[in-house]
């Protein structure tokens, strides 16, 4: 795959893509705006829930900012990077995908870089800005140590939810009609990953925070940064295995991705 | 089923008999058309439970200790969350570009054809499809969420039947809302713009994300009196749980109709001018 003649390849299917979306200029500055809105509103409903608590699982407003920011920046970056294998169904629907597998190019990447979509750039950016100043408005006491992880945390989570997105987009090479299910696990997963795992109970959390690994994305690096213990007892270096859990997720997605295609027979669309 | 055409003889029974008839077939075409996706209704159920227990128990926290916020105790929060991911589906605020798609396409002057007012048709086939969801999509949060967290039982006789209307008036808002911006493809060459304000709005401001009572109070009532959105998810679901005394929650099932009676005509408005546009244009 790194053959230079290959990546020629993959860098005319980006400029393609470039060259397509920014051709009508009103409607593209209306989806990076209309992009960027969504996750406006996710830091809005936070915002608003502080309006009428003081605290949410234990956790004051700029204490949960760090972990809205993470999330919001890790889901907003592995969307725009691999979001649109969302796509997948319908590839396999109309038989596009077919023609995909028949080039001499990975598959995965050709998928994502045939529509990458450049609109969520500003969802991206203004994750980014949240996280930003978040970290910079709680109060950290900055060690060399925090400083390291403020920088690996966020790309490891960025890697954590582009590895659900694959994962949960193969299940439509057995299930068609799965766009919705592969939604709970995405989507769901945004949304845990906004709020401290303190406010979830039960076998629920249990499964989204340890069993998916969710935990992972924000809150315990979010406690690791802000030096706080967890007030549900795991031990402090565990906010700095992020990292690991990252490149596990995306061990699974490799392995769930490969099996997927191996198992693709097409609908003969 | 009652048209008139050259070949059949004008019909002889009372115009409205004909009008419930047809307005009855559409509907029911509308229900079958949705009972065939079994596969995506599955689907679309374990999204809105999940997306049930998530907002429990972000409300929940909310809540904290005092257990009441914003007029709300843990049981009627619990209702709220849980009927509401029912109802999401039954009134479908998302997704819907039929409309839109057909004019793109100038497949609408096919139904500008057809003996029934376009407005009429497309909400009977909504009102058919929000039937098939609030058996199949409604049905199964509301009978989940009781398993894990404590709902609120509405204590009044008169509620039950009160929230019955006043989920039907959702829904006819949110189709008369979902109409107007599907026929801005009449005026415009793309519909993504208005399609993205409606998806962002209707959203957070319906009361999905949160109860509207969260914002300060002068925020709500302006939303309330100003904006349909409320009348799409907030206004049943407060009627649900029982958060105003009746007299209030009268009043407020009457300001659905008037949403729902000025949208109504909004629609036909915007059609009517939108068809003399296209008579103009030859297409």
């Amino acid at each position: 795959m790194a053959e230079p003649g290959a990546l020629r390849a993959y860098r005319a299917l980006l400029g393609a893509q470039a060259r397509s979306q920014a051709s009508y200029r009103t409607s593209f500055a209306v989806d990076l705006v209309g992009n960027m809105g969504a996750t406006v509103f996710d830091v809005m409903t936070v915002l608003v829930l502080f309006g009428v608590t003081r605290e949410l699982g234990g956790f004051t407003l700029r204490e949960t900012l760090v972990i809205v920011g993470l999330s919001s920046f890790a889901f907003a970056t592995a969307d725009l990077l691999v979001g649109n294998i969302e796509r997948l169904p319908r590839y396999v629907r109309t038989g596009l995908f077919d023609a995909v597998l028949v080039r001499p190019l990975a598959a995965l990447p050709q998928l994502l870089l045939m529509d990458l979509p450049l609109r969520k750039v500003s969802r991206a950016v203004f994750g980014l800005a949240v996280l930003v100043f978040a970290l910079a408005s709680a109060g950290i006491g900055w060690t060399p140590g925090r400083v390291a992880l403020a920088l690996v945390a966020p790309p490891a989570a960025v890697v954590f939810f582009a590895a659900v997105f694959v994962t949960t987009a193969t299940v439509s090479f057995y299930w068609i009609d799965s766009g919705e299910l592969a939604n709970s696990v995405t989507y769901g997963g945004r949304d845990f990953t906004s709020y401290p795992v303190t406010v979830y109970g039960g076998w629920f959390r249990a499964l989204f925070a340890y069993g998916m690994g969710f935990a992972f994305v924000s809150y315990h690096p979010a406690l690791a940064l802000l030096g706080r213990p967890d007030p549900l007892g795991l031990p402090a270096w565990v906010g700095w295995a992020s990292p690991g859990v990252a490149l596990v997720a995306a061990a699974v997605a490799a392995l769930a991705w490969r099996v997927g295609i191996r198992h693709y027979r097409s609908t003969g669309s | 089923m009652g048209s008139v055409t050259a070949t059949v003889a004008p019909p002889t029974d009372p115009n409205v008999t004909r009008w419930f008839r047809t307005f009855g077939a559409i509907a029911a075409s509308g229900f079958r058309r949705h009972a065939t996706y079994r596969q995506a209704a599955v689907a679309g159920v374990v999204t809105n439970t999940v997306f049930g227990f998530l907002r429990c128990y972000i409300f929940l926290a909310v809540a904290g200790a005092a257990g009441t916020v914003a007029g709300y105790d843990r049981a009627q929060l619990g209702t709220f969350v849980w009927a509401g991911q029912g109802l999401l589906a039954v009134i479908a605020i998302w997704g819907w570009t039929d409309l839109a798609d057909r004019i793109r396409t100038g497949e609408i002057a096919a139904d500008l054809l057809r003996p029934v007012h376009p407005v009429t048709s497309y909400l009977a086939t909504d009102l058919g499809r929000a039937g098939f969801a609030s058996l199949a999509r409604l049905l199964p949060p509301v009978v989940i969420g009781p398993f894990f967290f404590a709902v609120y039982l509405p204590r009044h006789w008169a509620t039950l039947p009160l929230f019955g209307l006043s989920v039907l008036l959702s829904v006819v808002v949110c189709f008369a809302c979902r109409y107007l911006v599907n026929a801005t493809a009449y005026w415009l060459e793309d519909v993504r713009g208005p399609m993205i304000l409606w998806t962002l709005g209707s959203g957070v401001l319906a009361g999905l994300y949160f109860p509207l009572g969260f914002l300060p109070s002068w925020v709500e009532a302006t939303l309330r009196y100003a904006t349909p959105f409320p009348s799409l998810l907030q206004v049943p679901l407060d009627v649900l749980v029982e958060r105003e005394p009746m007299p209030t929650e009268l009043r407020l099932v009457g300001l659905q109709v008037g949403w729902a009676v000025l949208l109504l005509a909004l629609c036909r408005l915007v059609q009517r001018r939108a068809e003399h546009r296209l008579v103009v244009q030859g297409g």
